[in-house]
């Protein structure tokens, strides 16, 4: 006997929604999922009408899945919002070249304004060529603190008022999970935030408005929906210690699949303690970024990277900050450490 | 952070070999014979004191146990609980270094009933626990889990402490302690042994107690409640017993353990009281964790060291595999990966460290404000926009399609208590099977009155009227309340505070 959808109790089911187990009809589902971020961007006031969103997009589902939601939502429930792509070009050949053919036709199916901005323009430097350089060590570090900025940079050239990005529920949880396995305390109560307050020129607020959506389900609606997306991993990042937190998510998950959300709301509701020390937010005074340091991340790794020292902005070497401004050269033990190492 | 090559493995690596011949890293004398973490050999006598040391230092530093105060130790067996046994033991003896000051009893909670252990079993493991707990002189309570069912609903009602003892009042009682001459002779007039009774556990009261864990259908929310109900129970022990002060065993690995655990269990906002020193979220008795610098390594090597016994109690997670519950499979992630990167429990247990630990509710907090099961502080109204409003609209629109426009959430009511509401079944026949029992609480009702992750717990149970006696009665009393509350709602002045 097939399975009637549980929500309309009419059509057949087809799929079991991984987070509520109910069984739902193809167009139940759809319309559930639709729903719920759009009850997700409603509560949380992610935007405000006539304003212009950049959606993050790099081919791959989540973002694939968000354009295609927050073009459908905007039109359905009439945000007044301003769409347009932004994606960011790490330089990784076999891996970026390919899911940016996928944003390419994802921009001509949605119909919406798409600006790549690329690491080679941005900083001189593509990521194969920083991987010749550093190895396969800490070349996540780079292309993590790069993206960010490229971002925002992005968003500034297109005049965005905001930019929203795919990352979903799971993404979310195994942050927390990953904050809490490193202590870092101010990321953990930063983490769960749904978008961040507008800290300042050159950085746009962000948010998330699939943070509640379950990753498996984004993919049952991609597949459902047929939507054009590109799937591989990253030829660079094998992820170990994030592998281990997304290995616990997945089993936690599959022990009790409401899980994930009672991580989120775990995140949502913690606590931190007064007299905590927290990192105080400043900006920096090279290129104006936000930064708790003198220098922003990426610029001392662009240095490093300028003066063949990748090691530089590896680990915590702020009391180098002041010499970089300076421009004081190196002392030869502090250059010593901080070169690539010879295998 | 994401590379196979974690740059700082490097400091995370074992250093160098180790040898027979190191010398211990404090006296520098003697053979070391334990490596507590890497790199600290230690030789007998240098790891004895600091593991003294330690145990004395918590408490010191800590100031929650006052000189005289009777401090019930919760000891279950297993190695960590067992220490603290011993570190209490040497602490209170007569030729101690730096006396311990206060009255220790010591409580067992023979949890065979929930496990189906045979009545022998139990006999057996009570009497190797009451062997031991005799021959430390302390009064000791050994109570069976079944004595969770006879409970009073006060247990669920916590009384404000008796004071908020200023930081100061430490040391007056300290001194005031000395100038009596306290503690000359705590041991000396025996006082009343309270050896209860060895399981005097009837038989039919066992058999709801399976009933009551057989109901719920999964091992997760197995294991929660049987930790609030022997919370529950240990609380009460302690109460009646005129203890102010619950030691619990749980060392530095459990308490990561832990944390990893109440957050996988949506438990965020009990974090601090679930793994911090003390838990005052019982008023009038405050549960201390004095072994939460151990790890679980240092603590086997003290009682291997020192032939500190201990016995074997099965417990509901013995013989499972990784995957039966989120609180096992937490626990192998944990093990695991501390093998491979030795810092992980201590990174665990120092971010609960930063961690609000002040009791935000003392005494103002009414008791309908916190949860019936756990006693923590209710989340004052989630946001709109947060993981419990995202989850109750997944629910609501995966099921039977209402109308849509409202989208301000209700609480969808509790699955159990569904039959009523909607379902096709005739009002006649089902009141019988839903609304029998008199006193029952309103299961739907059921939800207001628990936290998040007690919901959760709740949930995975068949039947709520499996639940104790006093659990429901409190429920019952509580829902009474509101809803008088509700009649007369607009009558009543903002920040009318009642004083009973």
């Amino acid at each position: 006997m097939p399975v009637l959808c549980s929500s309309c109790s009419e059509k057949r089911a087809v799929l079991k929604r991984p987070k509520t187990g109910h069984s739902l009809c193809k167009a139940c589902f759809f319309w559930a999922f639709e729903e719920e971020v759009h009850h997700t961007i409603v509560t949380a006031k992610l935007f405000k009408p006539g304003e212009t969103v950049g959606v993050a997009a790099s081919g791959g589902k989540d973002s694939t899945v968000l354009a295609h939601v927050m073009k459908l939502l905007n039109q359905r429930h009439g945000y007044g919002l301003e769409l347009m792509l932004i994606s960011v070009d790490e330089g990784i050949t076999g891996y970026r070249d390919d899911s940016l053919e996928t944003v390419k036709r994802n921009q001509q199916q949605y119909d919406l304004p798409l600006k790549i901005v690329s690491y080679e323009e941005l900083y001189g430097w593509t990521m194969d060529a920083i991987v010749k350089q550093v190895g396969l060590k800490n070349n996540c570090t780079f292309c993590g603190v790069f993206r960010r900025q490229a971002l925002d940079r992005g968003a500034v050239m297109l005049k965005v008022d905001k930019i929203c990005t795919g990352h979903n529920a799971d993404d979310v949880a195994e942050t927390v999970l990953m904050n809490v396995l490193r202590g870092d305390i101010a990321r953990l109560r930063r983490c769960t935030a749904i978008s961040t307050a507008s800290e300042g020129d050159g950085v746009v607020p962000r948010c998330k408005p699939l943070k509640y959506a379950y990753e498996k389900e984004i993919v049952l609606y991609a597949y459902f929906k047929k939507l054009d997306y590109f799937s591989t991993e990253c030829i660079y990042s094998p992820n170990a210690y994030r592998g281990y937190a997304r290995t616990f998510l997945k089993d936690l998950e599959s022990i009790r699949p409401s899980s994930i959300m009672d991580i989120i709301h775990s995140g949502e509701n913690l606590s931190v303690r007064d007299g905590v020390k927290m990192p105080v937010q400043g900006t920096c005074s090279r290129c104006g970024y936000i930064s708790s340091q003198a220098l922003c991340k990426s610029c001392v790794l662009l240095e490093g990277l300028n003066r063949g020292l990748p090691k530089l902005g590896i680990g915590k070497h702020h009391r180098l900050h002041e010499k970089l401004l300076s421009q004081q050269p190196l002392t030869e033990s502090e250059q010593r450490k901080l070169k690539p190492v010879d295998f | 952070m994401c590379q196979v090559e974690e740059e700082y493995h490097e400091q995370l690596e074992r250093v160098d070999r180790l040898s027979l011949s190191q010398k211990c890293m404090k006296c520098k004398e003697e053979p070391a014979v334990v490596v507590v973490r890497a790199g600290d050999a230690y030789c007998r006598s240098c790891f004895r004191e600091s593991f003294i040391h330690k145990f004395r230092a918590m408490l010191g530093k800590t100031r929650v146990i006052f000189p005289g105060e009777k401090v019930l130790l919760a000891v279950s067996g297993g190695p960590s609980s067992c220490s603290m046994l011993r570190q209490v033991q040497e602490g209170v003896g007569h030729n101690a270094h730096k006396k311990l000051r206060f009255l220790p009893g010591i409580v067992h909670i023979d949890e065979g009933g929930a496990l189906g252990q045979s009545i022998e079993m139990r006999r057996k493991k009570t009497s190797d626990l009451q062997q031991m707990f005799r021959s430390t002189g302390f009064p000791f309570y050994i109570v069976p889990l079944e004595q969770v069912l006879d409970l009073p609903g006060s247990v669920l009602v916590a009384p404000s402490a008796r004071s908020d003892r200023p930081d100061s009042a430490y040391k007056a009682a300290v001194d005031l302690f000395l100038q009596s001459g306290g503690g000359s002779d705590p041991a000396g007039p025996r006082q009343e042994n309270g050896q209860e009774s060895l399981l005097d556990v009837h038989e039919s009261r066992t058999r709801l107690l399976e009933q009551l864990m057989d109901s719920v259908q999964t091992q997760t929310a197995k294991l929660d409640l049987l930790n609030t109900l022997r919370q529950h129970l240990l609380v009460h022990t302690a109460r009646k017993h005129s203890y102010s002060k619950l030691m619990l065993g749980d060392s530095c690995t459990r308490l990561a353990v832990r944390l990893l655990t109440s957050i996988s269990l949506g438990r965020g906002a009990q974090l601090a009281q679930d793994t911090g020193f003390s838990d005052c979220r019982y008023g009038d008795v405050v549960a201390v964790r004095p072994m939460r610098e151990y790890s679980a390594k240092e603590i086997a090597f003290y009682n291997h060291l020192f032939k500190v016994p201990t016995v074997a109690v099965p417990n509901l997670e013995t013989k499972t595999s990784d995957k039966s519950s989120i609180q096992r499979l937490t626990e192998s992630f944990v093990t695991k990966l501390q093998t491979d990167f030795p810092s992980t429990v201590s990174t665990i247990y120092r971010t609960g460290e930063k961690l609000q630990t002040a009791c935000r509710f003392s005494s103002a907090a009414e008791d309908s404000d916190r949860c019936l099961l756990c006693l923590s502080s209710l989340e004052p109204g989630a946001e709109e926009a947060s993981a419990l409003q995202a989850t109750l609209l997944s629910e609501r629109l995966s099921q039977t399609r209402g109308p849509l426009s409202s989208v301000p959430v209700e609480p969808e009511p509790a699955a159990v208590g569904r039959c009523c509401s909607s379902g096709p079944c005739g009002g006649a026949d089902c009141n019988a099977g839903c609304s029998s029992s008199p006193t029952g609480p309103q299961v739907a009702g059921m939800r207001s009155l628990l936290c998040y992750s007690c919901q959760r717990t709740v949930r995975d149970m068949s039947s709520v009227h499996h639940l104790p006696p006093y659990v429901l009665s409190e429920a019952h009393r509580r829902q009474k309340r509101s809803a008088m509350k509700e009649q007369i709602s607009q009558f009543l002045l903002d920040g009318a505070e009642e004083h009973d």
